[in-house]
């Protein structure tokens, strides 16, 4: 099998709203960073394009086949899309570049997500016979979640306040970052509740912006002369539709692609958790069995500001970023899709 | 048991968006508002483009120069409608076309009216109709239609390479 390097990655300013911009201007600006760290001119210094978007998120039909207009596509390139984060378009890269068919791959991801009301929105992938009719929203469902993980004394709400609170203080070392500081579990406590059990602060910030990474084979990777990480494992699954035939307190996903994926194999010195609310980073940490030695979400995770179709994305890229700089030698990122951690992939990446 | 077929079910769903056009093409509204074609040039391939997205496509790269543009124009392809569209105030038959305007490297849609449908022919000089400038909004609505100019035809092979200043005689 083909060894796979991430070789670059960038994501913009997690915004509240990027105003006037559309999503060419989103996507542009991160799109050169990447090009400019391995030296490539554009799309064409490529063999393959994969995008993970959602139209329903600034409501504009086909808004992803504008996202093209970014790329450099004349002559021709190939080009692919996923309606999903574009974590799952790095997926669809490395099948490609394992098949042989490709010896490179850019990958993005972008939302505009401040045009609608995201959680309505994004009610509309639940099933539509029986729940999309009912309009029921993410941040609804997540407090069912919670509210039977707390019944269970699975977790306390001091548990989900020490997470949101270790996010704002981790993000207080990222840049890009959309909420960051110093907090208490005391203080997040004495917040008023918003959706029951959930406070404000437990649910993800709607953000604004883009994401991209180049990847290739690790023979590419060094003919390019750059710093890379290896790719060691990947994998995804997905759960019922049915959430009351799910065990919410539970990531079997999770576990499952962990075990393929091979992140027991070794030891886990950091770990980027794609948790939208603050008791599933707690839920992903279990299946994931990560222990004390493992930093968790050091970036601030999507708590500090989530960037729907590229957070996924984002959060291999952290991990990479980490690695390159030295701080960690092997490392997992999570990403996940649908509602109450439905759909879970897993990456382990491993210094070069 | 029943065997009334469910053939249906109402679930009525409202998505509300606050839209934003981009930087790009809400300059191009802003100018349009004002009565005026504008472009923007590609700094690579020099190519204009209209309405302007903010990238070239074919190179990938930001584009920021802006462009006046003619509101002459030169017919590209066009097809005679024949069926009437629902909801659709215009009478068949009626001609809808691809115009490259002056200045320009790229086609827009727009209607030709005011013409013989018969003799309406790709190369075409044709010229835009504007409403009164008092109905003038952030659309290209500001347009009632085009309509054919007595200027010589465009080769093919020159449509969609003329400069703002125009073609033939009548430049």
């Amino acid at each position: 099998m083909r060894d796979i390097a991430v070789v670059a990655y960038h994501q913009s300013d997690c915004l509240a709203s990027a105003g006037a911009s559309n999503e060419v201007e989103l996507i542009m600006p991160v799109l050169r960073q990447v090009f400019d760290q391995v030296g490539l001119h554009n799309a064409q210094d490529v063999d393959f394009v994969c995008s993970g978007s959602c139209d329903y998120l600034q409501g504009a039909a086909f808004a992803f086949v504008a996202g093209v207009d970014a790329l450099g596509a004349v002559p021709p390139i190939r080009e692919s899309h996923v309606e999903m984060d574009a974590a799952w378009a790095l997926y669809e890269s490395i099948l490609k570049i394992r098949m042989g068919h490709a010896d490179s791959a850019l990958i993005y991801g972008f939302a505009k997500s401040s045009p609608g009301e995201l959680p309505i929105v994004l009610s509309q992938q639940l099933d539509p016979y029986y729940l999309a009719p009912l309009w029921v929203d993410t941040v609804s469902l997540a407090a069912l979640q919670a509210r039977l993980m707390l019944d269970k004394g699975a977790i306390t709400e001091a548990d989900m306040a020490a997470v949101v609170a270790r996010s704002r203080r981790n993000a207080l070392g990222n840049p890009r970052a959309q909420l960051a500081g110093e907090v208490s579990v005391e203080e997040l406590l004495a917040e008023e509740t918003y959706v029951s059990p959930l406070r404000r602060h437990d649910c993800c910030p709607v953000s604004d912006g883009a994401a991209a990474m180049i990847i290739a084979t690790v023979e590419q990777a060094e003919r390019w002369g750059k710093p890379y990480a290896r790719i060691t494992g990947i994998d995804h699954r997905i759960e019922s539709h049915n959430l009351g035939l799910r065990d919410l307190c539970d990531s079997v996903s999770t576990r499952r692609a962990a075990a393929a994926a091979g992140v027991a194999d070794g030891a886990v010195d950091v770990a980027e958790l794609y948790a939208p609310f603050s008791h599933q980073e707690i839920i992903l940490s279990r299946a994931l069995a990560l222990g004390e030695s493992t930093a968790i979400n050091p970036s601030g995770g999507v708590l500090a500001g989530n960037l729907m179709m590229a957070s996924g994305l984002s959060r291999v890229g952290e991990v990479f970023r980490r690695i390159v700089e030295g701080e960690a030698g092997r490392g997992v990122a999570h990403a996940t899709s649908g509602p109450c951690l439905q759909h879970n992939l897993v990456a382990v990446l491993e210094a070069a | 048991m029943s065997d009334d077929a469910v053939t249906g079910i109402e679930a009525p769903i409202y998505l509300q968006y606050q839209f934003t056009a981009g930087r790009a093409p809400a300059r191009f509204l802003q100018r349009l508002k004002a009565g005026q074609l504008t472009g923007q040039r590609c700094p690579g391939c020099s190519q204009v483009y209209i309405p302007p997205r903010g990238a070239c496509p074919a190179c990938g790269i930001a584009t920021e120069e802006e462009v006046v543009l003619s509101d002459k124009a030169t017919v590209q392809s066009f097809t005679i409608v024949y069926i009437p569209i629902p909801g659709n105030p215009i009478e068949p038959p009626y001609i809808v076309a691809n115009l490259v305007p002056d200045g320009a490297n790229i086609s827009f849609i727009h209607l030709l009216s005011d013409c013989v449908n018969d003799e309406v022919h790709i190369g075409q000089r044709v010229r835009a109709v504007w409403k009164d400038a008092s109905e003038w909004d952030y659309s290209m609505d500001n347009i009632q239609y085009f309509k054919p100019i007595d200027e010589p035809d465009v080769p093919v092979a020159q449509i969609g390479k003329l400069p703002v200043s125009g073609w033939g005689a009548g430049a």
